[in-house]
């Protein structure tokens, strides 16, 4: 098995993002032609040393160790790449940025000294490199391969940042906000997913992240003339981008939880 | 040279689980002494930040719990809620409900067949060298898994984590053609799910059995899986209700997720249970769909399979059976008329439970009056299953302590992987170590 290696690695996450690869029927064995899988335990006990042209990383930051492991894993990595919502944005777990971790192992564990938790969740570039990045609870197929096949040809990936909007009118899709059906966040999330949601006659909730320049104030009124209220508004930035969407300005209003 | 009789055997860092974990045993004086399963996925607090949220959000809040079983998450949590909120949810949503949830049995077990488990009984490290020699074989379990992936994808938006379950039903009603589409893709995967109750059972399994109390949900004339009562095979039944007098979680030092035992009103001593494929089979096997029931048959497991490594084989079965009850709720499905029913919050407590592919998956939340989650209790399969898997090690390794370290550790890896166990969901998992003295 000759070409590039490519490992994958896994933080604090729900393991679905990695199970996207094992997803691609027709294109793992393919792709297991044309590249040299070095370190995927959930696939293979089989593990070579680095350095590795490729790493995938799955998961954020929340441990002391995790430190220790990432800056490693970047250190015998060509290119790194953090793939899905924990790994770019620090996940559904980085709820615990805004309360106090110890209170929230003491509400899950009888016995929370027995853990390691750090107080906050963080996205993998808080603390390395990364080279590209796939986002998504959980990140598309297609992208994946996308990025793979790009890094393979040697060419740069193309991985839009605009709105979900557009895939909504690409998929010929009614608009929900406009109709008044239900709140939506595709005005400011990122594409990616292919507009799955609104599809379903349900108000995208943001799991791809902010898009780019993402006009997170100026959506709060169609918000709230689709029936968007109160702690609603603010709880609906609070689910699997939690962080990315407070940086944006959602979800960062002091009214209480 | 280390004595004979005192060995450490170890593994940091167990393959092909999902999630992180290790084991440890200790033999001392030719006797096992300790044997750990340890867990040190790391712990994400769902119970802790699910406070405060609305009540329509733990469906998809919980389904990131796990990316290998999120229906069963947002199943049980949906089942919870509507119950604290006096909502039955019956009549063709039912169906689609288990629909839905046959798509993620299909996939799941496909996975843990083909990818994960397969490969120890064939002696390779994993299923990409297995294709290499096999190619055919591993393209059939491929297939199978996009098998249940376009179900979960139709009737749910997309295969990991889907869209479209919500309190009281679905947010859109799949067309009657949509789901007819699915009909060759099925057809095509129930042959090949017969085809792999036949290889798996044509594997070399080691002579050895647990006596475990099975726990699994029962509800009489099929198999349950999104719904049912909990049972026993040791004739105890309880309400979901009742889960928090029956399932004793405790913490141990080496481990991020909770050891559940079974307890009971009766004042018995709580004790090792395991949930699973064996205790769906060994309580619910008499209702299995009919090929599938002739091919449990046809593999020789009996009324009741003990040896947890046969698990294989009951997970071939019951990926026939999955396949076989989506072919039917497919025939039979016209759209209901409205894709849910209303479920107004009101203060109280609710109890869901469904069986996930690793086996029942509780759930609890108290709400206020206006639907705010004020606690949440989550009691995943491989929780309850933990204190099997260290009971499986012990005796499986104590009666065969003159295999050499490579044989037994390998052995060992395997004993866990007989459990399919999701390290993501029990912290809310392996590390093999084996320490011998």
């Amino acid at each position: 098995m000759a070409g590039p290696s490519l490992a994958v690695w896994k933080f604090a996450s729900c393991d679905g993002c990695q199970l996207a690869l094992l997803d691609c029927r027709d294109e793992l064995l393919a792709l297991a032609e044309r590249v040299r899988i070095a370190h995927f335990p959930e696939a293979t006990s089989r593990v070579e040393a680095g350095p590795y042209d490729i790493s995938l990383v799955e998961g954020s930051v929340t441990t002391p160790s995790d430190l220790d492991r990432l800056r490693s894993i970047r250190q015998h990595s060509r290119v790194l790449v953090a793939i899905g919502a924990c790994a770019t944005a620090g996940g559904i777990q980085a709820l615990r940025n805004l309360a106090d971790v110890s209170e929230f192992a003491a509400a899950c564990y009888p016995r929370p000294d027995y853990l390691a938790a750090l107080a906050t969740s963080t996205p993998v570039a808080g603390h390395v490199t990364v080279d590209y990045e796939l986002r998504g609870c959980p990140i598309d197929r297609g992208q994946l391969l996308e990025l793979l096949g790009a890094l393979l040809a040697g060419r740069a990936p193309r991985l839009p940042r605009h709105s979900v909007c557009l895939e909504c009118k690409a998929r010929g899709t009614t608009c929900l906000l406009v109709t008044g059906a239900q709140p939506c966040l595709g005005p400011v999330t990122a594409a990616g997913c292919g507009a799955i949601c609104p599809a379903y006659r349900r108000g995208c909730y943001g799991c791809f992240g902010p898009a780019e320049d993402a006009a997170v104030a100026a959506l709060a009124p169609a918000l709230r003339a689709a029936g968007l209220a109160g702690r609603d508004l603010v709880r609906v930035y609070q689910t699997f981008n939690v962080a990315a969407f407070a940086a944006a300005g959602g979800g960062s209003d002091d009214s209480p939880r | 040279m280390t004595h004979r009789g005192d060995r450490a055997l170890r593994v940091a860092g167990l393959a092909r689980v999902e999630g992180q974990g290790g084991m440890r045993v200790r033999v001392e004086d030719g006797r096992v002494t300790d044997v750990r399963l340890e867990i040190y996925e790391p712990p994400r607090f769902f119970e802790a930040f699910l406070r405060g949220r609305g009540h329509t959000e733990p469906p998809d809040i919980t389904a990131r719990v796990c990316g290998i079983c999120p229906v069963a998450y947002q199943l049980s949590a949906c089942r919870a809620i509507e119950d604290a909120c006096g909502v039955m949810v019956g009549g063709g949503l039912a169906d689609l409900r288990r629909l839905i949830y046959c798509g993620e049995w299909i996939a799941s077990h496909a996975l843990h067949i083909y990818l994960l488990h397969a490969p120890d009984f064939l002696g390779y490290p994993g299923a990409v060298e297995l294709a290499a020699d096999h190619r055919e074989l591993v393209e059939r379990g491929l297939a199978l898994k996009q098998a249940g992936n376009a179900l979960l994808a139709a009737v749910g938006g997309r295969a990991v984590h889907p869209v479209n379950l919500r309190l009281g039903g679905f947010y859109r009603l799949p067309e009657r053609s949509e789901l007819a589409a699915l009909t060759p893709l099925l057809r095509r995967a129930l042959a090949d799910a017969l085809a792999t109750v036949e290889w798996v059972a044509g594997f070399e399994f080691p002579d050895f059995d647990h006596e475990h109390e099975l726990l699994a949900l029962v509800e009489p004339g099929r198999y349950a899986i999104e719904s049912g009562q909990p049972r026993t095979d040791r004739g105890r039944s309880f309400p979901v209700q009742a889960m928090d007098a029956y399932l004793r979680e405790e913490q141990v030092p080496h481990s991020t997720a909770r050891h559940a035992r079974l307890a009971g009103p009766d004042g018995r001593a709580p004790g090792l249970y395991s949930t699973g494929p064996l205790a769906r089979y060994a309580l619910s096997g008499q209702w299995l769909p009919p090929l599938a029931r002739q091919a449990a048959d046809a593999a020789g497991l009996g009324a009741v399979c003990r040896n947890p490594f046969r698990s294989i084989v009951v997970r071939a079965v019951e990926l026939t059976a999955a396949v076989e009850e989506a072919l039917r709720l497919v025939r039979d499905y016209r759209p209901p008329l409205e894709p849910a029913v209303p479920v107004p919050p009101r203060a109280g407590t609710g109890y869901g439970a469904t069986e996930a592919p690793r086996g029942v998956l509780f759930h609890r939340y108290r709400l206020a009056a206006d639907g705010t989650v004020r606690d949440a209790r989550i009691v995943p399969p491989t929780a309850q299953n933990q204190a099997s898997v260290e009971d499986d090690l012990r005796r499986f390794v104590a009666a065969r302590l003159d295999q050499d370290d490579h044989q037994l550790t390998h052995a060992c890896e395997q004993a866990i992987r007989n459990y399919d166990p999701c390290i993501s969901c029990a912290t809310h998992f392996l590390d093999l170590r084996m320490e011998r003295r």
